[in-house]
């Protein structure tokens, strides 16, 4: 993980920041193509000339639909990590579960607020009681929302590890429901089918979706990165704390002291030298 | 088939001493159901008394005051555990953790069957709910009361030993029985005639739900007590 560049106490290298540059860069490329250079949503009814569609609030697509899937991928790694971490009881696969659920979890929110914000001119209505999808999204932020307060508990490292990878592989239980509601529940949803798969869209809203779909990748990717060496830094610390806090005890008592306290005397002290 | 049978018995002796506990303590029924009623007749306060509402409603309060009053009892199952190191003692003792964990849900399990029937008895007398499908009423409570019990057994031996065990039982374990709940309120709902719905297809989803909770929660026991 460490690069040649890296300063200790800090999560940036080389590659993080030439990363995190591009990220940048990308999400202005995005932000031009999605207000400046796409149109909005407006098409003509056949029969009474009408104009209709989404108008503007289809720009919300490029932000929601990437959030979407990147939380699935992010919440994915998740359950994958969680399955190292009962499997091979290291702290790079707990640290990789922490960090890939808390940045899912943001997405997962970000996605509830930006379909919210979506749903009002298009659903005309903030939040749909009755959306299957919506619900089971919920469901899934709330689910990892208590992942969150589990990882937040002091208590045994090894022993919260092994907690929170069963609550996050009961979680994500979820996401199949969450993705596949809109097929399963046709008539007790608003959303609509994946306009990708049928390919209604075309040209450069499908270039700039694709697009959207890489710049959040770069960025989730970024995010991911920074959390994880956060997280290590972290366990680095605390292992750092309990270290010294054994040799400050140590310190306090000689070692005569202590052979005493064992019970080893002077004698077997000598054999055990060499 | 003797290993199959040594199981339920390492079992059914878990759930018997849990509910001897019970029996002897009586928390459940001296505590946990008089709760249960309380909170219905809060809603009834909270609604204005008003009988159609409470009718059209009663399925969904019935089953948050079940979900509510279960905090309760999965708490209670799990506290036993941590008092005079039973748990080490269980650890010790050589019964399969998968054992341990279906004996716990059992005992939750015929707890919660009682606090249905008297939350039940409550509907029937506070809110003046009829019962149009008996049959449909008794698997639906029976299969989320299955589900309840294991999700609770397994997020209650999850949160036992953590300091803030009473604050972060609800944030875990409620999201995971929100679909139990869902599904429930509308088997119930076609049960007590309320709403025109397939309560068939809802109890269908009870099942996978109380299937899933119990194989999960007999896999992940062993992982959550080992020490």
């Amino acid at each position: 993980m460490a690069g040649r560049d890296e300063r200790p106490g800090t999560t940036g290298s080389r590659g993080s920041r030439l990363l995190g540059c591009v990220a940048l860069a990308s999400l202005v490329v995005l932000g031009v193509l999605a207000f400046f250079l796409t149109g909005p949503d407006v098409r003509i009814h056949p029969t009474t000339g009408e104009e209709f569609g989404q108008f503007d609030a289809v720009r919300m697509l490029y932000l929601h639909v990437p959030m979407a899937v990147l939380m699935y991928a992010s919440f994915m790694l998740c359950a994958a990590a969680s399955v190292g971490v009962l499997v091979k009881r290291t702290p790079w696969w707990d640290v990789m579960a922490h960090s890939t659920a808390e940045v899912g979890t943001v997405l997962c929110g970000l996605v509830l607020v930006t379909g919210s914000i979506w749903g009002r001119p298009v659903w005309n209505t903030w939040w749909e009681w009755g959306d299957v999808r919506l619900m089971t999204t919920l469901v899934l932020f709330l689910l990892f929302a208590g992942y969150l307060a589990l990882r937040r508990t002091t208590t045994d490292p090894r022993r919260q590890e092994r907690q929170a990878a069963v609550v996050a592989l009961v979680a994500v239980l979820d996401i199949p429901l969450v993705n596949r509601s809109v097929a399963w529940w046709e008539n007790r949803t608003l959303h609509q089918r994946s306009t990708l798969e049928e390919l209604k869209i075309e040209d450069l809203t499908l270039f700039t979706l694709m697009f959207s779909f890489l710049t959040f990748g770069l960025v989730v990717w970024w995010l991911t990165l920074q959390r994880f060496r956060v997280g290590w830094l972290e366990r680095a610390a605390i292992d750092h704390a309990v270290g010294s806090a054994i040799a400050d005890r140590r310190s306090e008592t000689s070692a005569d002291e202590l052979d005493a306290a064992i019970g080893v005397t002077d004698e077997q002290v000598g054999e055990a030298s060499p | 088939m003797s290993e199959v049978r040594r199981f339920l018995g390492d079992a059914r002796l878990v759930a018997a001493r849990d509910l001897r506990i019970e029996f002897r303590s009586r928390v459940v029924v001296g505590q946990v159901v008089p709760f249960a009623l309380l909170v219905l007749v809060l809603f009834g306060f909270a609604l204005d008394a008003d009988h159609r509402t409470l009718r059209t409603f009663a399925s969904g309060l019935f089953w948050v005051a079940v979900l509510l009053s279960a905090l309760l009892a999965v708490h209670r199952s799990a506290a036993l555990e941590q008092s005079d190191g039973t748990l080490d003692a269980l650890r010790m003792s050589g019964l399969p953790p998968a054992a341990l964990f279906i004996g716990k849900a059992t005992a939750v399990f015929v707890q919660l069957v009682v606090l249905e029937v008297v939350l039940l008895g409550g509907l029937l007398v506070l809110y003046g709910v009829q019962v149009v499908d008996p049959v449909l009423l008794v698997v639906a409570g029976l299969l989320a009361g299955v589900a309840v019990a294991a999700a609770g057994t397994l997020y209650g031996a999850l949160a036992s030993g953590l300091g803030v065990r009473e604050t972060l039982l609800p944030i875990l374990l409620l999201p995971v029985l929100a679909p139990v709940l869902i599904g429930a309120t509308r088997a119930f709902d076609d049960a007590l005639g309320a709403v025109a719905v397939d309560g068939w297809a809802w109890t269908g989803l009870l099942a996978v739900a109380a299937l899933i909770a119990t194989v999960v929660g007999a896999l992940a026991h062993g992982v959550l007590i080992e020490d």
